[in-house]
């Protein structure tokens, strides 16, 4: 059974000139919004096997887009109107995996699929229909239609997934200045070649092979040594492949092959390196290629001095540097000399025996 | 216009679900009693392992069936002799005149083998010395060999050859590393890869290639080499050329010219005066031989004199009015494949050459020029289609687009595009090597065969797709309509669990088969 939910006021504020709709649905609708989450999802909807059975929220949260896709809900939890809250969403989400659905669709956008991780996080495989303002994560499909037959092939298929990072705009993080994405966790998406965008790379998946390459790279050359593992899916293959349970949306620090800070905050950092430094190793967040200061502000300008500035060591699957379109790699520490001193040429790791030259501003 | 073309589309089983058990198109006699009595068993020579304990189950099926298959089969493709093939750009799609397939037919060519002695295969030692000769004229490099039967096998030659240069002067372990870059093919990065290099990658800069910068921050006593296409990808050529090969030369590395496709640059620029100690050839590209469908093709690789001794053995050598094969080279990277090289494409090659001249040679390069800038102008009346970097910087002999305006409009690609050319007879177009940097890309090249006709065609039906997009996206999302098959489910294509590449692969995979 395939679950679907719907959060009928994504994509509201993208029409009307607003970044999200994240507290705005009333000032949307007052400026002529018309919700179009519910059409998205019901074009993904025609695009499944006309046999799967649904299951699915009621109203506007997926029972009114099932039905106008022309197909009958097999079970309905509670939804709700078009006025919904992430709560809402989660509920939803709650009881459709708890009824049993094998792969969960989502309608929205960045803010819903914060929602539905927060919810199952790896437990179920999820994929979204793309319906917001915000597609920065790598669990939607590109377009609703080809996530319906994405959810398709997988169910009739070998049911191989792969973890997609859900990021958001951190907008509180950074009051001022440039917004950037942070990490919020992981979703199981189906495998499925040139279906799942990766943010804005829609033909593209995350490479598994460039994964386990870097991350085998990586470990060997931390070795015994010292290393600050900053956040997302490339960073935390490091971590499993040194045989540690490191964080995937946090900050750990590994000493001597084992894990001495998990989750940790800058002050934790600060008093557990010592004169030997540290490697620093973090990988781009999102489309827009930050790699310092948005998501791992713990990796502060003071814990990089102490570190060693010069151990920074960016890594990155080619699939996502693709993504930035030959851009460059952005730090924005809030410290000018040390984001100074970041800025040039930086060789990446980008696989086992495969290293990119990228510029970093 | 509107989708004019009509393609066969016959319900055609697989061979092997055609025909009877016993069915034969043709019964050999059984030998006489008197051969048979003296002739060996041919199975004796066959290694017990290596024979099967039960009969193959080949198909069995008579002529008249078996023609009629085939036929069928011709006509539910889009090869080049069909249809206007600009899709596969970087690969140079180009006529290969039908007369050089009469000269690899000549009982002269056909019925060589590769194993004769060479006092009765003058004729053509003297074609793949000749041919040689030519491509060092070409290229201006002094010494090719013509034994790689690919262009990726081609590059993995000149990284062996680089490899062994260091090693004779005693870097061979701290020279490791390749530098090339992104838009380079991507053989220049798994060819030194295979050979054992770690491969660093350069970025495109602001203009579409790297910059020297980037490539300072590459360099050091690591660097064994570069391995560069130019045009690359894009078709942008790198006017900074001559100083990269500078840079790599004083770092102590070689540079390899990747020339795949030489097709903008024929006859007017040349790897030695760029600064290239090697290059290759695909002569399945540049130089006409049908591309042979991932079969027998040639890619030439040429060093200058002061590598020579590394080149693969044999050399074809010229002793007076005699041709030999020089099997004597101690310092040889060994064997890249059996044999000097594919003779059939040497001789089309070398007719091809024969055939134009060194004005024609260039003509070539201009003409294919010429076609990649005309077509370059119609396709900026495509809506949604733009081009990735600055206008100013005019590719050369192909280009790369990217349609990701037309995407976000109307949720069309690149892919849906490609796949709807096929309603107006023509092949797919071909998107890009990955990774993906330009969204949404589309890479045509329209080498010199083709007319000012088939390129404004080409272009109308790719202004009339993405037009059909902008008024009703769902018609092209579902396309194509028009030909023997419409859309099939590539991801298995894709997924490196089902294929089965080699033996070993079959004894690890072998569960993963047939489910």
């Amino acid at each position: 059974m395939i679950g679907l939910v719907v959060n009928p006021v994504a994509g509201l504020g993208g029409a009307v000139g607003l970044k999200g709709t994240d507290g705005m649905v009333d000032e949307a609708l007052a400026r002529g919004a018309v919700p179009r989450a519910g059409e998205r999802a019901a074009l993904a909807v025609r695009a499944l096997p006309a046999d799967v059975p649904l299951a699915t929220a009621a109203g506007a949260m997926g029972a009114d887009a099932v039905r106008a896709a022309g197909r009958e809900p097999e079970l309905v939890v509670a939804g709700g109107a078009t006025d919904t809250t992430a709560d809402d969403t989660r509920r939803a989400v709650a009881a459709l995996a708890d009824a049993g659905c094998e792969l969960i669709l989502f309608a929205g956008g960045d803010g819903t699929a914060r929602d539905v991780c927060a919810v199952i996080g790896d437990r179920v495989p999820a994929l979204g229909v793309p319906a917001g303002v915000k597609i920065q994560s790598a669990a939607f499909a590109e377009s609703p239609r080809r996530a319906g037959e994405l959810a398709g092939a997988w169910l009739t298929g070998r049911r191989r997934e792969r973890p997609a990072e859900v990021v958001d705009l951190d907008e509180d993080a950074v009051p001022a200045g440039r917004v950037g994405p942070s990490l919020y966790g992981a979703l199981r998406v189906p495998l499925g070649p040139g279906l799942v965008a990766s943010a804005k790379s829609p033909s593209h998946d995350e490479d598994p092979a460039a994964v386990s390459g870097i991350a085998a790279r990586m470990a060997e050359r931390i070795g015994d040594g010292t290393a600050i593992l900053g956040p997302g899916t490339t960073v935390a293959a490091v971590g499993r492949e040194l045989g540690l349970d490191t964080t995937l949306v946090g900050v750990d620090l590994v000493r001597a092959g084992a894990l001495v800070l998990r989750d940790a905050a800058e002050r934790d950092l600060l008093e557990a390196l010592d004169d030997d430094g540290a490697m620093i190793v973090v990988t781009p967040i999102g489309g827009q290629g930050f790699v310092l200061g948005r998501g791992n502000q713990q990796i502060s300008p003071a814990v990089l001095g102490r570190a060693g500035i010069g151990r920074l060591t960016v890594v990155a699957t080619p699939a996502k540097l693709a993504v930035l379109g030959a851009r460059p790699l952005i730090v924005d520490t809030g410290d000018d000399a040390t984001d100074a001193e970041l800025r040039g040429w930086h060789r990446l790791v980008t696989g086992y025996d495969e290293e990119t030259i990228y510029r970093v501003e | 216009m509107s989708p004019q073309f009509q393609q066969a589309r016959w319900s055609e089983p697989l061979l092997s679900e055609i025909g009877t058990p016993g069915e034969r198109g043709y019964v050999p006699t059984a030998p006489e009693a008197e051969i048979a009595a003296h002739a060996p068993d041919p199975l004796a020579a066959i290694p017990p392992a290596f024979r099967r304990a039960t009969a193959p189950a080949l198909p069995q099926v008579a002529q008249p069936q078996l023609l009629r298959h085939f036929y069928r089969l011709s006509q539910e493709t889009l090869g080049n002799d069909v249809a206007v093939d600009f899709g596969l750009g970087t690969c140079t799609m180009k006529y290969s005149p039908k007369v050089n397939e009469h000269l690899v037919r000549m009982p002269e060519v056909q019925d060589l083998h590769p194993a004769q002695h060479e006092d009765t295969v003058q004729g053509i030692l003297e074609v793949l010395w000749r041919l040689e000769q030519m491509l060092c004229a070409i290229s201006g490099l002094d010494r090719f060999t013509l034994q790689p039967p690919s262009g990726s096998a081609a590059v993995y030659t000149n990284a062996s050859i680089i490899r062994a240069y260091h090693a004779s002067r005693g870097e061979g372990e701290q020279r490791d590393e390749i530098v090339s870059s992104v838009f380079s093919h991507p053989c220049d990065q798994s060819g030194p890869w295979s050979a054992g290099f770690k491969v660093v990658e350069l970025y495109p800069g602001p203009n579409g290639y790297p910059e020297l910068d980037a490539l300072k921050a590459a360099l050091s006593n690591r660097t064994a080499g570069i391995v560069i296409t130019n045009p690359e990808d894009t078709g942008i050529y790198n006017p900074h050329i001559a100083e990269f090969t500078r840079l790599v030369h004083e770092a102590g590395g070689l540079c390899v010219y990747d020339q795949a496709n030489a097709n903008g640059i024929l006859g007017i620029a040349r790897a030695r005066e760029a600064g290239f100690d090697l290059c290759h050839f695909n002569m399945h590209k540049t130089f006409s031989s049908p591309h042979n469908g991932m079969g027998p093709a040639m890619g030439a690789s040429g060093v200058k004199e002061e590598l020579a001794r590394f080149l693969p053995a044999p050399v074809v050598e010229r002793r007076g009015d005699r041709f030999e094969l020089d099997w004597n080279r101690p310092e040889s990277i060994g064997k890249i494949r059996s044999f000097v090289g594919n003779a059939q494409i040497a001789v089309r090659s070398y007719a091809w050459i024969l055939a134009l001249g060194p004005d024609g040679i260039r003509e070539v390069a201009e003409t294919a020029v010429l076609n990649a800038n005309y077509l370059a102008t119609r396709l900026r009346e495509v809506p949604g289609m733009s081009q990735p970097f600055p206008t100013s910087n005019t590719p050369i002999e192909q280009f790369r687009w990217s349609l990701e305006a037309l995407r976000e409009e109307t949720g069309v690609g690149s892919a849906d595009v490609s796949r709807n050319l096929a309603d107006y007879g023509y092949q797919p177009v071909f998107g890009s090597h990955h990774p993906f940097i330009v969204p949404e890309p589309l890479t045509p090249e329209a080498s010199e065969s083709f007319s000012k006709e088939d390129i404004d065609g080409w272009a109308d039906a790719m202004i009339d797709i993405a037009k059909r997009a902008q008024t009703d996206a769902d018609d092209v999302l579902e396309g194509p309509y028009r030909n023997a098959c419409r859309r099939i489910d590539a991801a298995a294509l894709d997924d490196p669990e089902r294929w089965v590449p080699s033996s070993r692969a079959e004894r690890t995979k072998g569960a993963v088969r047939g489910d």
